[in-house]
C-alpha cells in the first residue's frame, strides 16, 4: 500500500491534496511528470500530475478534483489509509531553461499541475508572472504556494470575489500587449488552454500546455491517450503530457474526453446512492 | 494388442465445451477440459514413437511421450512432474499454445488422421494437480548469491525467473502494470484463459522464491544502469510488443475507435465486464473488428459477450489467409460473429459530436500470387460502401514498445525498434543484459517466448558461474 501521510481539503470541499509515501517515485520525479493511481482492487487507473515531491521524505503530492466516481472515491481516503497502486513517474519532464520572462497560467486544478513547473522555471532564473483563475475565491487552490514562487501573481475570478473579475485570458492579453513574454505555460480546462493558445499565437509567443486525455496504462500500450498535435497522432502518456499549444487540436481532445460521459454519470450516481445507503 | 484396440482406431477425444448460445453471453471458460477417463482414453492413442517428433515441435522440449505414457498408467502426479521439469506454465500452455503448429503438428497420427490432443492432456494434468492442491515444485539448488533483475512478467520473464530461481539465484521481477502475467492477463480473455489460473501459476513462481515488484516501469522508475548500481548482476528484458498499430485512415480519432490493446486491457485486466469494477468498457451495439488474427478473434468474441447486437470481422483477404487459429475462427463463427471478407476500411465517419457512426469500406479481390506466394488483395473500383457501426476495434498487429528502448541507448535495436539479441543465448549488445520474447521476435506465441526465456536462463546461469559475456 502507498500510504497517505497528509491530507487537505480545499476549494469548496471538492478538491483534495494527498501527500503519499512513494520513495522510489519521489527520488526520480521531475516537473511535468505524472503518476497513475488505483485506490483498490476494483478501482480504475487514474492519471494525476505530481504537484510536488519531497525526495528526502520520500513523498509525492497530488491535488485532484472529485469529479467522477474514481476521484470521488480518492477523496474519501484519509490520512493513514492509502492507494493500492501508484505507478510512475510517467511522461516526459518539462523542458526547462532560462527563457527570460515566463508567464504561467493556471486554471482550476490545472494550478496543481502548473506548480512544480512554475517553481522549476523560477529556479532556472526566469522572471515568473503567474495568473491564476477560478470560478470564485472559494474555488481557488494553492494560492499561497504559487505566490511564494512567483515574481508577481495575478488572481482572476469569474465573479470578482477575489482579485480581478474576469478570465485569465483578459489578464494574459494585457501582459502580451505591454511586455513581450518569452514563454507562456497554460494549464487548466481544455477551453482555457485553447483560448490562451489562440491568443498567444497572434503574438508569436511559444506556449506550452499540459493535456489530460483518458489513459489506461500510461506507457504507450493502449493508444487511448492519443491526441492530434500538428496534424499528427501522438500518445500523450509517452510523448507528452506537455505539447506546443499552437499545434494542439483542442476540439479533438474535448471530444475524446466525452467518451465515457454516460457510463461515468451512471457510476457516480450509483456511488452516491451507495454512500447514502451507508450513512 | 488386438487389432481393433490399435491406437489408430480410438477417435480423438473431443473436449466438452459450453454451448455457443450460452457462452456468448458470459465470460466463463469456453472449453471445459477432459475428465480422467477421457484423458486416459486420449493417452491410449499415442504410438510412443521411437523418435518422437512432437518433442522436436515443442520450443521448451516437454518429454511428451513420457508424460502420456504415465497417463496411460493413471499416474497423473508422476506425469505432471515430468512436464513441470520443463514447463512452469502447463495450465496456460495447455490452453493457449497453437499446438496444431507445434507438438501436435508433428504427431505421426496427424499425418493420416487426427493427432493426439497433447495440449488437452497437458491442461488436464495441470488442472488435476492444481485441484488436488498437491504441487511438487522442482528442487532448488544451493543459493549462489547472484542477483538477477527480470523486466516484464509475461511468459518470457516468468520462465527466466523460475528457471534461475531453481538454479539458486536471487531473482526480482519488475512489472509496469499492477498485475503480473503480461499478455496472459491483459490480452487473452478470461473465456480462453481464466485469470485465476494465471494467478495460480505465477504464485508457484513466487513460491520458488522469485520477488515481484509491480507498478515499476523500468526506464522510468529505474534505469537498467540503476539496477546494476543497486547490486543486480544480470538483467533480462522481456517487455513484449505492446505498441498498438493503427490503420492511419481518416477518422481514426473519433470516439468509438480504439486499439485491441485498449479494448482488451479494459475488459481483461480492468475487468470492465464485471459491474463491481469501476473501469468502463467502450460500449458498442454494432461492432466492427479490423484484422483476422487471434487478437481480432478475442476482441470480437469479447464484444459479443459485452452485449453487442452485431459483431463483424472485416478482413481484406479471404478465409483461407486468416492468421488466427482454426479453432478460434470456428468458435467465433459458432458465437455468431460475421465475417466480412475481401473488404478493407477506407475511413471512419462520425456524427457531429465526434462519435463513430460508420466505416467506409472498399471491396477487394485477390489477384495472382505475388513472389511471396500469397494472393495480393487489390481494391475493386467504385465498390465503396458504408458499414454502420458505433465501435471499431483495430487489431492489425502491434510493434515494439519504445519506452525502455529510448532510455537505454546502449541496447542495439533493429530498424523496427525490436531488441537485437542472439538467438541461442538472448545476449544483447549491452553487457550483462539479455532479452527475449516478443520484444525480440515481434508478436509471436507464449511458448516461443518461454523458449527464449529458457535459453536466456541457461546463458545467464553460465555467465554468473564465471562465464564471459
Ligand atoms: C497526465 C494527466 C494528468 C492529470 N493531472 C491531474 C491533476 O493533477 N489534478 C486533477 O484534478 N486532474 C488531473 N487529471 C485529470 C484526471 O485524471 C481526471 O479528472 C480523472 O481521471 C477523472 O476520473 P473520474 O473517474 O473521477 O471522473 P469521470 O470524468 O467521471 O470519469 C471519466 C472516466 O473516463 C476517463 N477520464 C475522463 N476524463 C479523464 C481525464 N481527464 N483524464 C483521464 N481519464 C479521464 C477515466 O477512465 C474515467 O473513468 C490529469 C489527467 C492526465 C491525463
Ligand atoms: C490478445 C492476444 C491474444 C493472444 N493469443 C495467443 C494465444 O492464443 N496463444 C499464444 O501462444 N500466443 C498468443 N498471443 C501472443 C502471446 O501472448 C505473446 O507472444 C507472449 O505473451 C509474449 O510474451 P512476452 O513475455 O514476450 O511479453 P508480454 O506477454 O507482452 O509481457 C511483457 C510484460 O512486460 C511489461 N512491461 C513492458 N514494458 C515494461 C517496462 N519498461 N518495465 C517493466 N515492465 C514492462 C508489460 O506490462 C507486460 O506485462 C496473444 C497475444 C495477444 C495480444
Ligand atoms: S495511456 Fe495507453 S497509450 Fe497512453
Amino acid at each position: 500500500m502507498f500510504e497517505i501521510v497528509h491530507k487537505e481539503t480545499m476549494s469548496a470541499g471538492n478538491v483534495f491534496l494527498h501527500e503519499i509515501k512513494a520513495p522510489k517515485i519521489a527520488a526520480k520525479a521531475k516537473p511535468g511528470q505524472f503518476v497513475i493511481l488505483k485506490a483498490n482492487e476494483t478501482g480504475e487507473r487514474i492519471p494525476l500530475t505530481m504537484a510536488d515531491v519531497d525526495p528526502e521524505k520520500g513523498t509525492i503530492t497530488i491535488v485532484f478534483m472529485a469529479i467522477g466516481k474514481s476521484t470521488a472515491l480518492f477523496g474519501t481516503l484519509e490520512k493513514g489509509q492509502g492507494y493500492q497502486d501508484v505507478i510512475g513517474p510517467l511522461g516526459q519532464e518539462t523542458h526547462l531553461e532560462n527563457f527570460g520572462k515566463a508567464v504561467c497560467i493556471g486554471g482550476g486544478t490545472g494550478t496543481a499541475v502548473l506548480h512544480p513547473i512554475a517553481r522549476a522555471l523560477k529556479n532556472e532564473g526566469n522572471h515568473v508572472t503567474t495568473i491564476l483563475g477560478a470560478r470564485s475565491e472559494s474555488h481557488m487552490i494553492l494560492k499561497d504556494r504559487m505566490d511564494k514562487i512567483s515574481d508577481s501573481l495575478i488572481i482572476c475570478t469569474d465573479d470578482g470575489s477575489a482579485g480581478r473579475k474576469g478570465f485569465v485570458t483578459d489578464a494574459l492579453k494585457e501582459i502580451l500587449e505591454t511586455e513581450k513574454p518569452d514563454i507562456v505555460v497554460a494549464i487548466g480546462p481544455v477551453p482555457m488552454m485553447k483560448a490562451a493558445s489562440d491568443m498567444t499565437r497572434q503574438y508569436g509567443i511559444k506556449t506550452i500546455v499540459s493535456l489530460n486525455p483518458i489513459m489506461i496504462d500510461g506507457t504507450g500500450m493502449c493508444g487511448g491517450c492519443r491526441v492530434t498535435v500538428g496534424g499528427k497522432t501522438r500518445f500523450a502518456c509517452v510523448e507528452g503530457p506537455e505539447f506546443d499549444g499552437h499545434e494542439v487540436d483542442f476540439d479533438d481532445l474535448a471530444k475524446r474526453l466525452r467518451a465515457y460521459g454516460k457510463e461515468e454519470k451512471e457510476a457516480l450516481e450509483k456511488h452516491k446512492c451507495n454512500l447514502d445507503a451507508a450513512v | 494388442m488386438k487389432k481393433e484396440d490399435s491406437p489408430r482406431k480410438v477417435p480423438r477425444q473431443k473436449m466438452p465445451e459450453q454451448a455457443p448460445e450460452k457462452r456468448r453471453k458470459n465470460f466463463e471458460e469456453v472449453t471445459l477440459g477432459f475428465s480422467p477417463e477421457m484423458a486416459v482414453m486420449e493417452a491410449s492413442r499415442c504410438l510412443e514413437c521411437k523418435k518422437p517428433l512432437c518433442v522436436e515441435g515443442c520450443p521448451v522440449g516437454v518429454p511428451i511421450p513420457e508424460f502420456i505414457n504415465l497417463i496411460k498408467n493413471k499416474d497423473f502426479s508422476g506425469a505432471v512432474r515430468r512436464i513441470r521439469a520443463k514447463n512452469a506454465l502447463p495450465a496456460i500452455c495447455g490452453r493457449v499454445c497453437p499446438q496444431e503448429n507445434q507438438c501436435e503438428g508433428k504427431c505421426i497420427l496427424g499425418k493420416k488422421g487426427e493427432s493426439v490432443s497433447i495440449g488437452g492432456l497437458e491442461r488436464f494434468l495441470a488442472d488435476f494437480e492444481r485441484q488436488s492442491g498437491n504441487i511438487e515444485l522442482p528442487k532448488k539448488d544451493k543459493s549462489t548469491g547472484s542477483r538477477i533483475a527480470v523486466v516484464g512478467s509475461g511468459p518470457a520473464g516468468l520462465t527466466v525467473a523460475g528457471d534461475l530461481s531453481v538454479k539458486g539465484h536471487d531473482v526480482t521481477m519488475f512489472e509496469a502494470f499492477h498485475k503480473t502475467g503480461g499478455v496472459l492477463v491483459y490480452g487473452i480473455p478470461e473465456f480462453r484463459l481464466p485469470k485465476s489460473i494465471v494467478e495460480a501459476e505465477v504464485g508457484l513462481i513466487e513460491d520458488l522464491g522469485v520477488k515481484i515488484e509491480c507498478n515499476t516501469v523500468i526506464g522510468l522508475t529505474s534505469s537498467i544502469d540503476e539496477l546494476f548500481e543497486e547490486g543486480f548482476d544480470a538483467v533480462f528484458v522481456a517487455v513484449g510488443a505492446g505498441l498498438p498499430k493503427f490503420m492511419e485512415i481518416p477518422g481514426e480519432n473519433l470516439v468509438g475507435v480504439c486499439s485491441a490493446n485498449e479494448y482488451l486491457t479494459r475488459t481483461n485486466l480492468m475487468k470492465a465486464y464485471d459491474p463491481n469494477y469501476d473501469t468502463p468498457a467502450p460500449s458498442g451495439k454494432n461492432v466492427v473488428v479490423l484484422g483476422a488474427g487471434n487478437v481480432a478473434m478475442d476482441a470480437a468474441r469479447t464484444a459479443m459477450r459485452l452485449g453487442a447486437e452485431s459483431v463483424k470481422i472485416v478482413y481484406r483477404r479471404s478465409m483461407a489467409e486468416m492468421p488466427a487459429r482454426k479453432e478460434e475462427i470456428h468458435h467465433a463463427e459458432q458465437e455468431g460473429i460475421e465475417f466480412v471478407l475481401l473488404t478493407a476500411p477506407s475511413k471512419f465517419v462520425g456524427n457531429k459530436d465526434g462519435f463513430l457512426s460508420g466505416m467506409e469500406c472498399i471491396k477487394m479481390e485477390l489477384s495472382e500470387p505475388d513472389e511471396s506466394g500469397r494472393r495480393k488483395p487489390v481494391p475493386v473500383k467504385n465498390s465503396e460502401y458504408i458499414i454502420e457501426c458505433d465501435l471499431a476495434v483495430i487489431a492489425v498487429g502491434s510493434g515494439a514498445n519504445p519506452i525502455l528502448a529510448k532510455k537505454e541507448p546502449g541496447i542495439a535495436l533493429s530498424k523496427y525498434g525490436y531488441i537485437i539479441a542472439d538467438q541461442a543465448t538472448g545476449k544483447t549488445s549491452k553487457k550483462a543484459v539479455w532479452a527475449g520474447g516478443d520484444i525480440v521476435t515481434g508478436q509471436a506465441t507464449v511458448i516461443e517466448a518461454m523458449g527464449a526465456g529458457r535459453r536466456a536462463a541457461d546463458s545467464i546461469d553460465e555467465y554468473l558461474s564465471g562465464g564471459d559475456f
